[in-house]
């Protein structure tokens, strides 16, 4: 019964959406040239799906996003602990890390397919770019949070330094660090579909930009919708991460 | 001079007898008498850019195993004195010797109950005794933890982590890291402050038996004048601003300690007046009340 409610309030509003939709199309009110009707999306995304051309860019793009996360991830985990542990390695980075921060990750786009060519390393990066300033920042937030109570409990007891910073630093600092990955990787999925509207053979950005210069808005829109699904997959995959990890902390879900 | 040397034979036999040090693990080295000496201490803290004095020529002696609770209204810079004894705080001037050992910094031979558990949240029960235990010790580690989570009452709830704690659970916790490494002085900051009148008389009663079972010195911070004598051997009146040494009670009644017994009001009659009275020679009675006023509040808000 709860369950059964819970989907009710999770079903209403998609359910309503297609509805309107679809009427709006029965209708004839707006021309299936800019927006075909819902039964002619899910037919076209049975096309995609069966002969195997949106598993293949779906492929492509996941790729380079998992490629470009795991890189920012990286580097962004251990660039952020340098800055959040190092006061002086903090001041030594800080203003060109400031400077950098602000530049739209597609802003280097241009430059990098200068340095790398159009192929998959200048895409990557532009992924890396995209995810790594949210994962550094909010590792290096997670450990500027850590309790000073908690450091002058680990002085009353001697904890040494490595114990303090695997029993206290990383645990405390491990919810800010998932809000950066899942943060990054949002930012991984609008990099690499705008990576590949620019310049692409293959990926869902790709998918997308063919579909209009093709004229078939119903292979446009399964690309868009594909997108939209695998970045919510992907985000719900880190949430559960999270709270496997995190059990002690309770979210406030709102209301009473 | 004898019944030193014999305090201090009984103090290392007790070391000795204890279960959980009787295995492989070393019994730590009692060297000196545990005397803890405070003497002439000053100290003074930046607010905003103002130097506030709070401490002011404070001097106070504990012979190893005695119960002292240091008693005050709030900002006496009772919790600070604390903080110096632990070592977590410097004073100006003065100083603060264990035995022949002058405190520079925080140490494994002071305990430290603090007034929030200070639980690590992310780690259950067990994990953070575990987490308070002294590195040093590599052997009997489990034994050790299971000693005193047996010592605060604490058996079956080891798995649980502090959110799943109440508040009179989550301060045994505490108690029980602060004891894990055997202390000389247990340092405690009016740890029952946040507690329910009927949980705090409760974690009395606990203290008072884990103190006769452990023999370590304790130095307890209250402003719950009842708590210190049904608690105490000697009791320090801190008052003022700065705060200095009002005046110094030695309590003899007989434990267990009768709240309603005549000696008992006698004592907390006379404490009274030791925190109200004697404000600098004349207080008005206004000021006095007013002071009562807030006392009293602050008990009933925590």
């Amino acid at each position: 019964m709860r369950f059964a409610r819970s989907l009710i309030h999770r079903l209403w509003l998609p359910v309503a959406l297609v509805a309107i939709w679809f009427l709006f199309s029965w209708l004839g009110l707006i021309s299936p040239l800019l927006l075909p009707s819902p039964v002619d999306v899910v037919r076209s995304g049975f096309e995609l799906l069966g002969n195997g051309e949106l598993a293949r860019h779906v492929a492509v793009s996941l790729t380079r996003v998992l490629q470009g996360f795991a890189l920012a991830a990286v580097l962004g985990i251990s660039l952020g602990a340098a800055i959040g542990l190092s006061p002086a390695f903090d001041k030594s980075v800080d203003w060109v890390l400031q400077t950098l921060k602000p530049i739209p990750p597609i802003g280097w786009f241009p430059l990098v397919v200068l340095w790398f060519g159009i192929g998959e390393v200048s895409k990557v990066f532009i992924i890396f770019l995209g995810a790594f300033f949210p994962i550094l920042i909010n590792v290096v937030d997670g450990i500027r949070q850590t309790d000073h109570r908690h450091v002058e409990l680990a002085r009353v007891h001697e904890i040494g330094w490595w114990r303090f910073l695997t029993w206290v630093i990383i645990p405390g600092s491990l919810p800010s660090t998932f809000t950066g990955l899942r943060i990054g990787m949002g930012f991984a999925w609008t990099c690499v579909v705008a990576a590949e509207l620019i310049a692409a053979e293959a990926g869902i950005g790709y998918l997308i930009v063919d579909a209009r210069q093709t004229f078939h808005p119903d292979v446009l829109l399964v690309g868009i919708l594909t997108i939209g699904i695998l970045g919510t997959v992907m985000d719900a995959g880190l949430r559960q991460l999270d709270r496997r990890l995190i059990r002690w902390k309770q979210p406030f879900r709102g209301g009473a | 001079m004898l019944s030193q040397l014999i305090s201090s034979s009984k103090r290392m036999l007790d070391v000795a007898a204890r279960p959980f040090q009787s295995g492989t693990s070393p019994a730590p080295v009692v060297t000196t008498q545990g005397t803890l000496t405070v003497s002439h201490c000053d100290k003074s803290f930046l607010i905003g850019d103002q130097l506030t004095p709070i401490l002011r020529d404070v001097s106070l002696t504990v012979e190893a195993g005695q119960f002292l609770c240091v008693v005050g209204g709030s900002g006496c810079g009772k919790s600070t004195l604390l903080r110096v004894i632990a070592g977590l705080e410097t004073a100006e001037r003065g100083s603060v010797a264990l035995g022949d050992q002058v405190v520079t910094k925080p140490g494994l031979d002071r305990g430290v109950v603090f007034q929030e558990h200070r639980l690590l949240p992310w780690l259950n029960v067990w994990q953070n005794i575990d987490f308070g235990l002294s590195q040093s010790v590599r052997s009997g580690r489990d034994r050790i933890i299971a000693d005193h989570i047996r010592l605060v009452g604490l058996e079956g709830f080891e798995m649980l982590h502090p959110g799943q704690l109440s508040g009179g659970m989550a301060q045994r916790a505490g108690l029980a890291r602060a004891l894990v490494n055997h202390p000389r002085v247990l340092l405690l900051d009016e740890p029952f402050g946040a507690l329910d009148a009927l949980t705090r008389w409760q974690m009395q009663t606990e203290l008072l038996r884990i103190w006769e079972a452990e023999r370590a010195t304790m130095i307890l911070v209250t402003h719950d004048i009842d708590e210190a004598i049904y608690l105490a051997d000697q009791i320090i009146v801190l008052g003022g601003r700065p705060g200095n040494v009002r005046q110094r009670f030695q309590v003899e009644l007989p434990r267990p300690r009768d709240r309603g017994a005549s000696g008992f009001a006698e004592l907390r009659r006379e404490i009274w007046d030791a925190i109200f009275l004697k404000d600098d020679g004349d207080t008005s009675s206004f000021e006095r009340e007013r002071l009562l006023a807030e006392l009293v509040a602050e008990s009933h808000a925590t």
